[in-house]
């Protein structure tokens, strides 16, 4: 079989998902996967594809290790999110989706910066019609601001590209490093679609909004996208390890108070990203095999909560933690296979995070940086504090909600994926050789050594601990209706208060202007009639006697000094 | 609370209280451990006797505490941004607020 474009296949099944129906295009969609990694397994590393475009040389595909790993990925974490959304029979949320993910695989084969601007564009259009999928005004609201960030992003990176081909070099996706002209562009608009520090707040207001279906597909590749280009460009560029970490700790504190359970989970999720940009800001092999990994992992497990925290939005219309509680009774294989991607995310031994993050963590302590480990530390607890415990413990235990009398387990298809995604997350936990064969570097690195699993151990079973004193002694802080301010507060509120307050200052100014040029133009006006009104001294009419009489005495005048 | 009367496991407050003290159980073996199990040590403070379990616990109690100090700077009325548009789940219930 020759070689084909591997983000066809799931382009194809997005045109597919507009000109079918019913039982058919569910098997196209899920076919499209499928024949999309197929595509990914013929593609001998090395393959390229070149196109002339406007005198410049483009690589529209590039194949290697890197590119092949996030391409399998992509197209796993497509046909989980298609199985998922199987009852749906929304079109455009359909072709979205698929779109978005063929965008995504593009992304991550593009070989040139220009070509990963196209689909990086393309990621943000297509993206954000999920954003807007329930088509409320919040979700369309939040799909604009949204957009708007994403194609910010986009910009950047096109300013970045620019600026770094004019001084002369090629326009290959390779290492980049923030010392090449444009650089630093290049890295913010990466660092965007990252989520990092004060531009996160896109991903926590944006996530939660979407429908329960657009929330997983969203989870699983804008973020990764950005971490797969801050791996190839940026890998080893030390400020990366200090922003990384920022990320893996202050979200938790956000995570612990919000009370929409899929924002708890988007906070979680830029958690997840710092432990990603810390293993590629120490850039050793074992560190960016580890943030490669962990993006990997993450994908499964934070989709796996994704969708059971959609299931049980899809079953009672409900995120908030306020109102839920009890749905175990009537939601158990939800509830378990939750908390399968709790333990995952935690890094509990035999479960997919242990394998990724202990990774990045050993990486960190190895490199001897020592504050970034602690930090690390109390990040990793965190996690299993808000994402680990909370998010199962308000939605299916806790109080009994007024939604326990009606609620059911959710459509058989959205159980299917999740099952899938546990069992990967087992699956790799406990077998992570099938995981490390596919990283960028070779492996030789073991999670599984007493030291390891007892002081994960130690650090999880003590921050259960903690959640259980703390709820026991009321400590806990109560989950309350309310939302909490962020960054976004000063494009939502403080810039267009400051923007009121500008215009308020300038509109006195201005009226003042008006009526003193009024003022002074009907001074003037009133000169004018003065003089030269109607009775006006100007305007006299003079008889002309007179003029000849000051005629003659002209001439008397002449004549005279004439005789002298 | 739910509408059929059927018990479930945690409705009993006795399974409760040996879930907890399951954990504490768990807790004390896994220090326990600590003196049995050579770990093997990169950084000097991974040696002190329990470390990683005091790390864990003093972290997420901070953690809890900081977030309650910072809820109250932040925390506002979910209407705070958007006081025209209710939140998504509040439709049927007439308007409560």
């Amino acid at each position: 079989m020759p070689e084909v474009f591997p983000a066809l296949p799931l382009l194809f099944g997005a045109l597919a998902a507009v000109l079918t129906r019913g039982r058919l295009r569910a098997v196209l969609m899920l076919a499209a996967p499928v024949v999309g990694a197929y595509c990914v397994w013929t593609l001998a590393p090395g393959t390229t594809a070149h196109i002339e475009l406007l005198g410049y040389d483009l690589t529209p595909l590039r194949v290697d290790t890197l590119s092949t790993l996030f391409g399998y990925l992509f197209h796993l974490a497509a046909f989980l999110g298609v199985v998922y959304s199987l009852h749906l029979k929304d079109t455009p949320q359909l072709v979205a989706s698929l779109a978005y993910a063929g965008c995504a695989v593009g992304a991550v084969f593009a070989g040139d910066l220009l070509s990963l601007f196209i689909f990086w564009e393309l990621l943000a259009v297509t993206s954000a019609v999920l954003v807007c999928a329930r088509g409320d005004d919040r979700a369309l609201g939040a799909g604009v601001r949204y957009l708007l960030v994403q194609v910010a992003s986009g910009v950047l990176l096109l300013a970045g590209t620019i600026v770094y081909a004019r001084a002369g070099n090629s326009l290959d996706f390779n290492a980049i490093g923030t010392d090449a002209p444009g650089g630093w562009l290049i890295l913010a608009a990466f660092g965007i679609k990252s989520a990092f520090p004060l531009v996160h707040n896109w991903l926590t207001d944006a996530y939660p909004e979407s429908s329960p279906t657009g929330t997983v597909f969203l989870t699983s590749f804008t973020t990764k996208v950005a971490i797969y280009a801050l791996a190839r460009g940026f890998a080893g560029t030390e400020l990366l390890v200090y922003v990384g970490a920022t990320m893996a700790c202050f979200p938790i504190f956000y995570a612990v108070v919000a009370n929409d359970l899929r924002r708890v989970l988007a906070y979680s999720l830029i958690n997840q990203l710092g432990f990603m940009v810390v293993g590629i800001g120490v850039g050793t092999q074992l560190a960016v095999n580890g943030a490669v990994a962990h993006a990997c992992t993450d994908v499964l497990f934070k989709g796996l909560l994704m969708m059971s925290m959609g299931a049980v939005l899809h079953v009672t219309g409900e995120m908030r933690a306020s109102e839920l509680g009890g749905l175990y009774k009537k939601m158990p294989k939800t509830a378990l296979l939750c908390m399968v991607g709790a333990a995952s995310i935690s890094a509990f031994p035999l479960f997919s995070g242990f394998v990724s993050k202990s990774m990045i963590v050993t990486a960190v302590l190895h490199e001897g940086y020592d504050w970034i480990w602690l930090a690390l530390l109390f990040a990793a607890a965190g996690v299993f504090h808000h994402a680990g415990i909370k998010i199962p413990f308000f939605a299916f235990f806790s109080h009994d909600s007024k939604h326990v009398k009606t609620a059911h387990e959710p459509p058989t298809n959205m159980l299917v994926a999740m099952s899938i995604s546990a069992a990967l997350c087992i699956g790799i936990g406990c077998f992570p050789r099938m995981l490390y064969g596919l990283l960028p570097y070779a492996v030789d690195y073991s999670p599984y050594d007493i030291t390891h699993v007892l002081t994960q151990m130690q650090l999880l079973a003590f921050s259960a601990l903690a959640f259980t004193s703390l709820k026991l002694y009321h400590v806990y802080p109560p989950e309350l209706r309310s939302i909490h301010l962020d960054a976004q507060w000063m494009y939502r509120r403080l810039a267009p208060s400051a923007l009121r307050w500008v215009f308020l200052r300038l509109r006195g100014i201005d009226s003042a202007l008006r009526s003193f040029s009024l003022a002074t133009l009907s001074r003037v006006a009133d000169g004018v009639a003065r003089h030269h009104g109607p009775g006006g001294i100007l305007a006299r009419s003079w008889p002309t006697g007179s003029m000849m009489l000051w005629m003659a005495t002209l001439l008397g005048l002449t004549l005279l000094l004439y005789y002298f | 609370m739910s509408g059929d009367d059927k018990q479930y496991v945690f409705d009993k407050p006795a399974n409760v209280r040996r879930v907890i003290q399951g954990l504490l159980a768990v807790c004390l073996v896994l220090v326990g451990l600590d003196f049995v199990v050579h770990r093997h040590v990169v950084h000097p403070w991974e040696g002190v006797f329990g470390f990683y379990a005091m790390y864990g616990f003093v972290g997420c109690v901070v953690l809890v505490l900081l977030a309650k100090g910072l809820r109250r700077i932040v925390m506002r009325t979910e209407d705070y941004y958007d006081p025209a548009t209710g939140y998504p789940g509040d439709e049927e219930e007439g308007g409560d607020a």
